[in-house]
């Protein structure tokens, strides 16, 4: 097993380099490495997986049922939906089916619900149905006033997104992919043998290259001679209250969208919190991920309305993720077999649901371009610690305490993580290299104390683990 | 559910106002009370303030000093110490859920008593926009990580409150190295007792910023500055690598909350047998205060067990 973060890289030349280990460019190394007689790396600029957009956004598996029918979206994000259901049951990542509704706050958007039953019913989700608003305050007590009736999508459901990247990406890694963290592609050329990157650790060789680089995919498209599209970053800031709110919902509340987007929501996430969020904000800077006065206002107006108490409940975390959009209402998937090269652009705000289908189609685009990936066979599971409330989580499982009773004691108490988790993060294929890796695999520190109790003795553990 | 285990008296929290009231119950002859304490160490906050002013003119302790006073007093007194168990919820109207590392347990009590004390409200709870960098704490974990596991700290920081927690705060950072940058508030004055505030910005050399908030974070990865505004619209660039809020204080009441059961001030909540004490009712509260607290809400919790009525909750 490789995983590499500093030195300089193997000199061996690569059958496939996938360029970003975020959630689309991890699940394409995972279904690249069915194929036991390539020889794949994932290179990421970070010093973790999952470190882009793939960290922040709304945690949602879509079903697609408001896509653009006809779309490749639209398919990838259906197909993708049945595959990461079905493989995060196997693998123990949460998911939680619990529905979602779009709320109509008046007249017009009421009148529009039959019209997204319809689309859905196209984007083969056919199992929604109106509710009227007795019906929908039945299901929602604690909804703002002057709903009027809303469109039940029973199929939407909620995720984790960080145990979804790790599982992919340890899968991988475990079955052969080198992962080079800290290896940011600044050029690439060719030479007789394919593809010439030269990155920040050195110079790699691959016969193939897919350009999975989320928000900078555009540069490194660019670098390659193509000019198909223009990322423009739309950041979403979203705020998470604390687990005391939850109990306020039991949908992911959506508003009817509009043309400047899907709105504000409000959803339950798998680790028990309530997110409130995104704002869509068109940006220049691909780093600004820091949340704005104005936009968290906005969020609370909006939220207010929607679920007036929710507001008196404390704020846990605030964050925000950029959405890689760009000029195009579509992914910019394209394969240029003169190359030997994938681009997989423009993997909007459906990304993480569509991972498992973008990188079965990149696959077969691959093939298409002349890459012989040989016989598939199936990977070795894994099993991923669960982080989600509707499964038992470490502390609750007495067989696991009795035989080590290491996950019997609490370090960090608003998430009761165990020593044993964190002690086995940091033992992980993928080991965490700051606390917040360990955050995102544990969820040590993430509760609503931000480290007040524990952040000194989780940083302890942290720094005997990796001196 | 029926529970594995009874005891006569549970109290969950071993800080001041924890360890207190069991000293008193289990010195009045109580029977069984044990006092469940979720760190490793018992003594609640006071651990890990390194500082003086927890004893008295002629009697001088520093935090851990008391902390330690206060757990002898309650183990000799006969109460039963477990450290390393949790409380994770009811399951019963006094029955609650633990886990430790010997396992999951029920445990039912004639009376419960929350001493689950307060904490800082962090950076996020306040809404503080700008990045998530690395340098951002609140006093109670500055305190651990200077005085319980000497980890370092930065070289720059700029303190958040004006309170007396604030003070501790600037002074654990030069313990620890840190230079003060300033010290600000959003009050037009310091809220600790003025020789505390005098000797730090006299003696000390810093900066008290009054009316003034802490409008954005700086930085990716590390923090680099925060920016500032006055109440009169002037706004300012601190460069600091490290930012501590501190007071604020929010009540830990997540088990009260878990149960639905409220509390309004007294040590009778709103649950027939259910006792509330320390900083988990007044957040903030003092050591001492809290100390006091405990001990007298002793004296309730005896009443109960004896056979007691339950006073008429004042809903809040
Ligand atoms: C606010 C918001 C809400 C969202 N909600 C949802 C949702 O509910 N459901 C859903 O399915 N999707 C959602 N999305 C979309 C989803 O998060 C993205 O589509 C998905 O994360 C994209 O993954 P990615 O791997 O393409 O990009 P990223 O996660 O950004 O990964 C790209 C990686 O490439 C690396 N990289 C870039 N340039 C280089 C280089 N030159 N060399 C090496 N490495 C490089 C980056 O460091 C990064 O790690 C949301 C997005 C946002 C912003
Ligand atoms: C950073 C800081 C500095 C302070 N400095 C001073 C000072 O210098 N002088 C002063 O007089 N006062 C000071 N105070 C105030 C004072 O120390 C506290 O308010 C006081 O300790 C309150 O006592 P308590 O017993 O109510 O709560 P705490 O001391 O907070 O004790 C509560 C205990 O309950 C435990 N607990 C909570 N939930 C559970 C659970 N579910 N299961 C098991 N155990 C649980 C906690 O681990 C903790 O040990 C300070 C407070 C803070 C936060």
């Amino acid at each position: 097993m490789t995983v590499t973060a500093e030195g300089p890289l193997p000199e061996r030349t690569y059958d496939v380099a996938v360029v970003g280990a975020g959630v689309v460019g991890c699940a394409i190394a995972r279904e690249l490495a069915r194929h036991a007689r390539l020889r794949i790396a994932l290179v990421e600029a970070q010093d973790d997986v999952g470190q882009g957009t793939s960290k922040a956004n709304t945690a949602i598996l879509h079903t697609g049922f408001d896509a653009t029918p006809g779309s490749l979206e639209a398919r990838l994000v259906r197909e993708g939906y049945q595959r990461l259901a079905a493989y995060a049951a196997e693998c123990g990542i949460p998911v939680e089916r619990v529905g979602a509704l779009l709320v109509a706050w008046d007249e017009e958007q009421l009148a529009a619900l039959p019209r997204l039953a319809e689309k859905a019913e196209r984007n083969d989700c056919p199992d929604t149905r109106l509710l009227g608003a007795d019906e929908l305050y039945a299901r929602e007590p604690h909804l703002g006033p002057g709903a009027l009736g809303a469109l039940h999508v029973p199929g939407e459901s909620i995720i984790c997104p960080w145990t979804t990247t790790l599982a992919y990406a340890t899968q991988a890694v475990r079955a052969g992919v080198d992962l080079h963290l800290n290896t940011r592609v600044e050029q690439s050329g060719r030479d007789g043998r394919g593809h010439l990157l030269t990155t920040s650790r050195g110079t790699l060789r691959a016969r193939r290259l897919v350009n999975a680089a989320g928000l900078h995919a555009d540069t490194l498209d660019r670098a390659l001679g193509h000019d198909d599209f223009t990322v423009t970053p739309r950041r979403g800031q979203l705020i998470v209250h604390d687990k005391l709110a939850r109990p306020l919902v039991r949908h992911i509340l959506l508003p009817v969208p509009t043309a400047l987007g899907k709105g504000v929501l409000v959803a339950p996430t798998v680790y028990g919190n309530v997110l409130l969020g995104p704002t869509a904000e068109d940006l220049h800077d691909k780093r600004a991920t820091g949340s704005t006065a104005e936009g968290l206002a906005l969020l609370r107006e909006k939220g207010g309305r929607i679920l007036p108490a929710l507001l008196r409940e404390e704020v846990t975390a605030v964050y925000a993720g950029l959405r890689a959009a760009t000029e195009h209402e579509d992914y910019r998937i394209t394969a240029h077999p003169e190359q030997a090269y994938v681009t997989v652009g423009g993997i909007r705000s459906t990304g993480l649901t569509a991972s498992l289908a973008i990188a079965v189609h990149v696959v077969g685009l691959l093939t298409d371009t002349g890459l012989d990936p040989g016989p598939a066979r199936d990977l070795d599971p894994v099993r991923m610690p669960n982080l989600g409330e509707a499964f038992p989580r470490a502390h609750q499982r007495p067989e696991l305490i009795a035989a080590d009773p290491e996950y019997g004691t609490l370090v960090c108490h608003c998430e009761r993580v165990s020593r044993g988790e964190i002690r086995d993060a940091l033992a992980g294929t993928i080991p965490p290299r700051t606390l917040d890796g360990l955050r995102r695999r544990t969820r040590a520190r993430a509760g609503r104390c931000q480290g007040f109790y524990c952040g000194a003795a989780v940083r302890q553990l942290f720094e005997e683990a990796r001196p | 559910m029926t529970a594995d285990r009874r005891v006569d008296v549970l109290v969950v929290g071993a800080g001041p106002a924890g360890l207190a009231a069991a000293a008193r119950l289990a010195a009045a002859g109580a029977g069984r009370v044990e006092v469940l304490e979720r760190e490793a160490q018992a003594g609640g906050v006071p651990r890990h303030c390194a500082h003086g002013g927890f004893g008295t003119w002629t009697h001088p302790l520093t935090g851990p000093g008391y902390a330690r006073l206060l757990v002898e007093a309650a183990t000799h007194a006969g109460a039963v110490l477990r450290t390393g168990v949790t409380v994770l919820d009811w399951a019963g109207p006094r029955t609650l859920t633990t886990v430790g590392p010997q396992g999951l347990e029920s445990i039912e009590a004639e009376a419960v008593v929350l001493a689950t004390g307060s904490r800082e409200r962090p950076r996020t709870a306040r809404l503080v926009p700008g990045t998530r960098p690395v340098g951002v704490y609140t006093t109670g974990e500055l305190q651990q990580a200077v005085h319980l596991f000497g980890q370092s700290i930065g070289a720059r920081a700029v303190v958040v409150g004006a309170e007396r927690v604030s003070y501790s705060a600037a002074d654990t950072l030069r313990t620890a190295g840190v230079a003060v940058v300033a010290l600000l508030t959003e009050h037009p004055r310091a809220q600790a007792p003025l020789p505390r505030a005098q000797s730090a910005r006299l003696g000390r050399r810093v900066p008290l910023l009054t009316d003034t908030t802490v409008t954005e974070l700086l930085g990716h990865g590390r923090l680099s500055a925060v920016r500032v505004r006055h109440r009169d619209g002037r706004t300012a660039t601190l460069p600091c690598d490290t930012v501590v809020f501190t007071g604020d204080f929010v009540p830990e009441n997540e088990l009260a909350r878990r149960a639905g059961i409220t509390l309004d001030g007294s040590p009778h909540t709103s649950r027939p047998g259910v006792f509330a004490v320390g900083a988990v009712l007044h957040p903030g509260q003092r050591a001492r205060a809290a100390t006091w607290a405990g001990a007298e809400s002793g004296g309730a919790v005896l009443e109960w067990l004896a056979g007691g009525d339950w006073p008429a909750h004042r809903s809040v």
